[in-house]
C-alpha cells in the first residue's frame, strides 16, 4: 500500500505526524494523525502542594499558560471550598479577557488569516504574517503588533510575568489593580474594541467579498456534523471564564447542560495504541470511532463550537456579528436559536467575533467600581479534598481535576486539555480533506497539501502554540512510497 | 567570519511548552533585527527548513543554535545529537534544556507510574483492554511508529556537550536580546565569546539582591502556605514565612514574582559555584529559622529547625522545582529496580 508521511507538521505540545495510506487504486484508504509526545503532568504533579498547580500546569503550554493558570486557580477554589470575592473574579476575568484578545489576534493574523488574505494557493513564501502585512499595509501590521504588546503588558502587570503568570490563588488573586493601572487598562480595552471591529471589517472585505473563499468555506471537504461544546452563562451566552458546559447535537438541540464539576459523567477518553494523545467523546452518545453525525460521540470545542452551543453573545456589538454570522452562512432559527454551522473554516470568523466579545467585556469590567478593590486575597482555613476547575481555553473547554489529602498535597490529577477535546474531529477532518483532495491520479501539489493543513489549522490546535506568533511557517514534508516501500517522491512546503 | 557574511542561526524545541519561542518573539520589534543580523537556517516556528536540510548541512555549519526543551524521548535525543554535530555554538536555552525544568519533576516518579496514570487509571478513561501506546503498531494499512518515552528526563548537557546556558522559564526577553548581542559581537566583530560553559543572559547574585521587598533580618518559627496569610505588601515574603527561592536563585529576571506577592520558585537556577540549588536553599532556610537565644543546646537547635521544616510542604518538589534533572539527585531511585541514577553522559541507557 502506498503511504504519504507528513512529519513533522510540528507541535501539538511539541510534534505531530500524519500518515496517509493510499490503496491500490490511488485513493486514500485511511489517514492517521499521530501525537508522538507525552510529558506526564498528571503523574508528576502528585505529591506537590495543590496551590502550586497554577504555576506548574501553565508549563503545559507556553502560548496559552493563562488558560491553565486560570483552570488550576478555579480548581483550587473548589478544592478549598472557597468563593472568591466578586472583585477578585472580575480581576481574574479582566486578565483572562485580555489573554483572549492577544491569543485570537495572533492566531488570525499569523496562522489562519494568511490562507485567506494571501490565498490557499499563494506561494508559501508569501503565505505568512509578513506576506499579510505586505499585502494589507504596514499600518495594519503595526496595529497587530501593538495589540499583542499592549495586552501582554496587561497580562504581565496583573499576572506577574509575561509568560507563565503566577498570581492565581485559591479564593482570590495576588495582584490588585491600582487606580493608575485602571486608567491604563481602560485605554487598552477601548483600543481592543476598535481592533476587533477593524478585524471583522477586514474579514468582510477580504474573505466574504470573495465568492471563491465563501465557496471553499461552504465546501463539503471542510464540513463535519458533530456535537458542539461551550461554556455558557445563565442566559446561554458565550462565557470564557465561568458558567455551565452546554453541548448541542448536530441539529442544534441542547443535548446536555451541566456544571463543570460533573464533567466525568459526560466525557470519557479512548486510548489508541498508535498515539500518545487520548480521544475524548460524549458518554451519553458513545464511542463510534472517528465518525461524525448524531450517532457518534465525537464533539468539537472551538470558537465555532462555542458559538454553536450558545444562544448569543453577552455584549452588543459581538451579538450583532453573531447574528450576521449565522444569517450569512444560511443558518435558520429553530425554536429561537440558530442551527449550528458545520463548516470548519468558518471557525476563523467565529474567532474574530469572540475577540470582539472579549474586548467589549474588558470595557465593561474596567468600568466596574469594584475592579480596584485591593482586598482580593483571602485567608483560608477549610480542609481541602477534591476540586474541579474549568474555563474555556481558546482551543476548547479546559478541565483540571485535583484530589488531595487533608494537607492539600495532591494524590491524583486528571486533566482534559483544550486541544485534546478536538483530537477526534481534527483526525477526522484531516482524513476527509485528504480523501476529498487526493484521488486516483491526483498530482500531489503544494497547494493541495496546504488545503489538507487548512483542515486542521482552523481548530488552532495547540501544535500551533509557537506558530501563533511569527511568520507561521512550519516544516512539512510528504514522502510518497510505492508498494515496496521505495520512496518515489518527496514534496515539501510551508504551513 | 567576514563583516558581510551573516552568522547562521538555528532554534529548536525538544520537550518544551513553547514558552521559550514566545519569549523570543516577545523581544518585540527587535525580532526584525534578529532577521537582519542572522541568516536563519533552521527554526521550525518561523521558517520552512526541514530536518533533511539539517542533515545535509556540513558539520559546524550553524554558528548559533538555541536548543530549548528537555530530553524526554528518543526523538528529542536524536535531534540534540544532530544539532550538536551541525552547530559551532550550542546553547541550552531556557530552564528545560539547562536543568530539566517542570517536566523533570517526572524524575520523582517512574515511567510506569506515568503511563499508568495517563492511560490506565484515571477518572475519565475508557480503556477496558488496557491499551498502551506502542512504539511500533501495526494497523490494517501498515506500521505506525511513535518515539520511545524515556524513564528519566535529562538536561541537554546530559546527552551532548553544551557551550552556554541561558536560564529562565522562560528567559526574560531583555536578557535574550543581550545574549544575541554578545554572540553577534563575537561572530561578526571579533569580540571574545564568554568562556565555554558560562551561564549567559542572567546575573550572578541572588534574586533577593534585585528584589525591592524590604528585609528586616526577621526570623521565622514556621512556614505558611500562600493562603494561610495575606502578606504585608512591601516586606520580604520569606521573612513572613512564605517560601521564596530568592536566596538560592540566580538573578536576572527582575524579581518579578515577589513583586506581585508570590514567592520565587527558582526558575533561573542556582548561582555560580552552586551545584545543587535545593541544598543551597536548605542552608538559606536554616539561616532564617528562629532558633532562640544564643547558647542553646545543639539538640534543641536541631529540634527547632526540624519543627520549622516540618511546616514546609513538599521540600523536594519545591527546592528542585526547576533543577531536578541537573541536581545532585537527578532522579529518585525507585523500588522496583527499574530506575537508575542518571549522570552526565549516560545518554539513552535508561529508556
Amino acid at each position: 500500500m502506498k503511504r504519504i508521511t507528513i512529519d513533522p507538521i510540528t507541535r501539538l505540545e511539541g510534534h505531530g505526524k500524519i500518515e496517509i495510506f493510499l490503496n491500490e487504486d490511488g485513493d486514500v484508504a485511511n489517514a492517521y494523525f499521530q501525537i508522538p509526545e507525552l510529558r506526564g503532568f498528571e503523574q508528576f504533579s502528585v505529591g506537590r502542594p495543590a496551590e502550586e498547580m497554577p504555576r506548574i500546569t501553565n508549563r503545559i503550554c507556553g502560548v496559552c499558560p493563562e488558560a491553565h493558570h486560570m483552570a488550576a486557580t478555579k480548581a483550587l477554589d473548589a478544592l478549598y471550598h472557597v468563593e472568591p470575592s466578586s472583585a477578585a473574579k472580575k480581576v481574574r476575568e479582566m486578565f483572562y479577557s485580555s489573554f483572549y484578545v492577544t491569543d485570537h489576534t495572533t492566531h488570525f493574523y499569523a496562522l489562519g488569516g494568511p490562507d485567506f488574505v494571501m490565498g490557499p494557493d499563494a506561494p508559501p513564501a508569501e503565505r505568512n504574517i509578513l506576506g499579510v502585512i505586505h499585502k494589507v499595509g504596514v499600518d495594519i501590521g503595526k496595529q497587530v503588533i501593538d495589540t499583542r504588546i499592549r495586552n501582554h503588558h496587561l497580562i504581565k502587570t496583573l499576572g506577574g510575568r509575561g509568560v507563565h503568570p503566577v498570581a492565581g490563588l485559591p479564593g482570590g488573586w495576588s495582584k490588585a489593580i491600582t487606580e493608575e493601572e485602571r486608567q491604563e487598562f481602560e485605554e487598552i480595552a477601548k483600543k481592543n474594541v476598535d481592533f476587533g471591529l477593524f478585524s471583522l471589517k477586514l474579514f468582510d472585505d477580504i474573505v466574504l467579498a470573495n465568492q471563491e473563499y465563501v465557496d471553499l468555506i461552504l465546501s463539503d471537504a471542510f464540513t463535519h456534523r458533530t456535537y458542539y461544546m461551550g461554556t455558557v452563562d445563565e442566559n446561554n451566552h458565550v462565557n470564557f471564564y465561568d458558567g455551565k458546559i452546554r453541548v448541542v447535537d448536530p441539529q442544534g438541540g441542547e443535548f446536555v447542560k451541566y456544571p463543570a464539576h460533573d464533567y466525568a459523567k459526560h466525557i470519557a477518553e479512548r486510548v489508541e495504541p498508535w498515539t500518545y494523545l487520548k480521544f475524548p467523546y460524549l458518554k451519553g452518545v458513545g464511542w463510534k470511532g472517528l465518525e461524525d453525525g448524531m450517532e457518534s460521540g465525537l464533539y468539537c470545542a472551538t470558537p465555532l463550537s462555542r458559538l454553536n452551543a450558545a444562544d448569543g453573545m453577552a455584549t452588543p456589538k459581538a451579538q450583532e456579528f453573531f447574528e450576521k454570522f449565522y444569517e450569512t452562512l444560511g443558518s435558520k432559527k429553530i425554536n429561537g436559536r440558530f442551527e449550528p454551522v458545520h463548516h470548519r473554516l468558518a471557525t476563523h470568523w467565529a474567532r474574530l467575533i469572540e475577540l470582539l466579545y472579549a474586548a467589549e467585556r474588558m470595557v465593561e469590567l474596567i468600568a466596574d467600581s469594584e475592579i480596584t478593590d485591593p482586598n482580593i486575597r483571602q485567608v483560608i482555613t477549610s480542609t481541602p479534598d477534591e476540586g474541579i476547575g474549568s474555563v474555556e481555553a481558546p482551543r476548547g473547554t479546559l478541565t483540571h481535576h485535583y484530589w488531595t489529602d487533608d494537607k492539600g498535597i495532591l494524590t491524583k490529577v486528571n486533566l482534559i486539555v483544550g486541544t485534546t477535546n478536538n483530537y477526534g474531529p481534527i483526525a477526522m477532518s484531516v482524513k476527509k480533506a485528504a480523501q476529498s483532495l487526493i484521488q486516483k491520479g491526483t498530482v500531489i501539489s503544494e497547494g493541495l497539501l496546504n488545503k489538507i493543513e487548512m483542515a486542521f489549522r482552523n481548530y488552532d490546535p495547540c501544535m500551533s502554540c509557537a506558530t501563533h506568533s511569527l511568520p507561521g511557517q512550519m516544516p512539512l514534508e510528504v514522502t510518497i512510497y510505492d508498494h515496496n516501500g521505495q520512496v518515489i517522491d518527496i514534496l515539501s512546503k510551508n504551513i | 567570519m567576514s563583516e558581510n557574511e551573516k552568522p547562521k542561526f538555528a532554534m529548536y524545541w525538544a520537550a518544551s511548552c513553547g514558552g521559550c519561542e514566545i519569549a523570543v518573539l516577545n523581544i518585540g520589534e527587535k525580532i526584525l533585527d534578529v532577521d537582519a543580523v542572522f541568516d536563519i537556517v533552521f527554526w521550525p516556528v518561523a521558517t520552512d527548513f526541514k530536518y533533511k536540510d539539517v542533515h545535509d548541512f556540513p558539520d559546524g555549519y550553524i554558528d548559533l543554535c538555541l536548543f530549548n526543551g528537555a530530553i524526554r524521548n528518543s526523538e528529542n535525543e536524536e535531534m540534540a545529537h544532530l544539532l550538536r554535530q551541525k552547530s559551532k555554538v550550542m546553547v541550552a536555552f531556557g530552564s528545560c534544556a539547562y536543568e530539566g525544568c517542570i517536566p523533570a519533576l517526572s524524575n520523582l516518579t517512574t515511567k510506569e507510574a506515568t503511563l499508568n496514570t495517563v492511560f490506565l487509571d484515571n477518572l475519565t478513561l475508557d480503556n477496558p483492554e488496557g491499551v498502551l501506546p506502542q512504539e511500533t503498531f501495526q494497523v490494517e494499512e501498515g506500521d505506525l511508529t511513535i518515539p520511545s518515552f524515556y524513564h528519566t528526563v535529562k538536561s541537554l548537557d546530559q546527552v551532548v556537550p553544551v557551550d552556554y546556558y541561558v536560564p529562565g522559564c522562560p528567559p526574560e526577553p531583555h536578557q535574550i536580546w543581550a545574549v544575541l548581542e554578545v554572540v553577534v559581537n563575537a561572530l561578526v566583530h571579533g569580540a571574545d565569546l564568554p568562556p565555554s560553559g558560562a551561564i549567559v543572559g542572567a546575573g550572578n547574585v541572588a534574586v533577593c539582591e534585585e528584589c525591592p521587598l524590604e528585609k528586616n533580618v526577621k526570623k521565622i518559627k514556621q512556614f505558611y502556605r500562600p493562603y494561610d496569610i495575606v502578606p504585608e505588601p512591601n516586606l520580604c515574603l520569606l521573612e513572613q514565612g512564605l517560601i521564596c527561592m530568592g536566596p538560592a536563585t540566580r538573578n536576572g529576571c527582575g524579581a518579578l514574582c515577589p513583586q506581585v506577592g508570590m514567592g520565587c520558585r527558582g526558575c533561573y537556577g542556582p548561582l555560580d559555584g552552586v551545584e545543587d540549588q535545593g541544598a543551597k536553599m536548605l542552608s538559606a532556610i536554616a539561616s532564617v529559622v528562629d532558633v532562640g537565644a544564643a547558647g542553646e543546646e545543639e539538640a534543641e537547635l536541631n529540634r527547632k529547625i526540624e519543627a520549622a521544616m516540618n511546616t514546609l510542604a513538599d521540600p523536594a518538589g519545591t527546592f528542585y522545582r526547576f533543577s531536578m534533572a541537573h541536581s545532585l539527585l537527578k532522579r529518585v531511585r525507585t523500588t522496583n529496580g527499574s530506575s537508575q541514577k542518571a549522570s552526565k553522559g549516560n545518554s539513552g541507557n535508561d529508556r
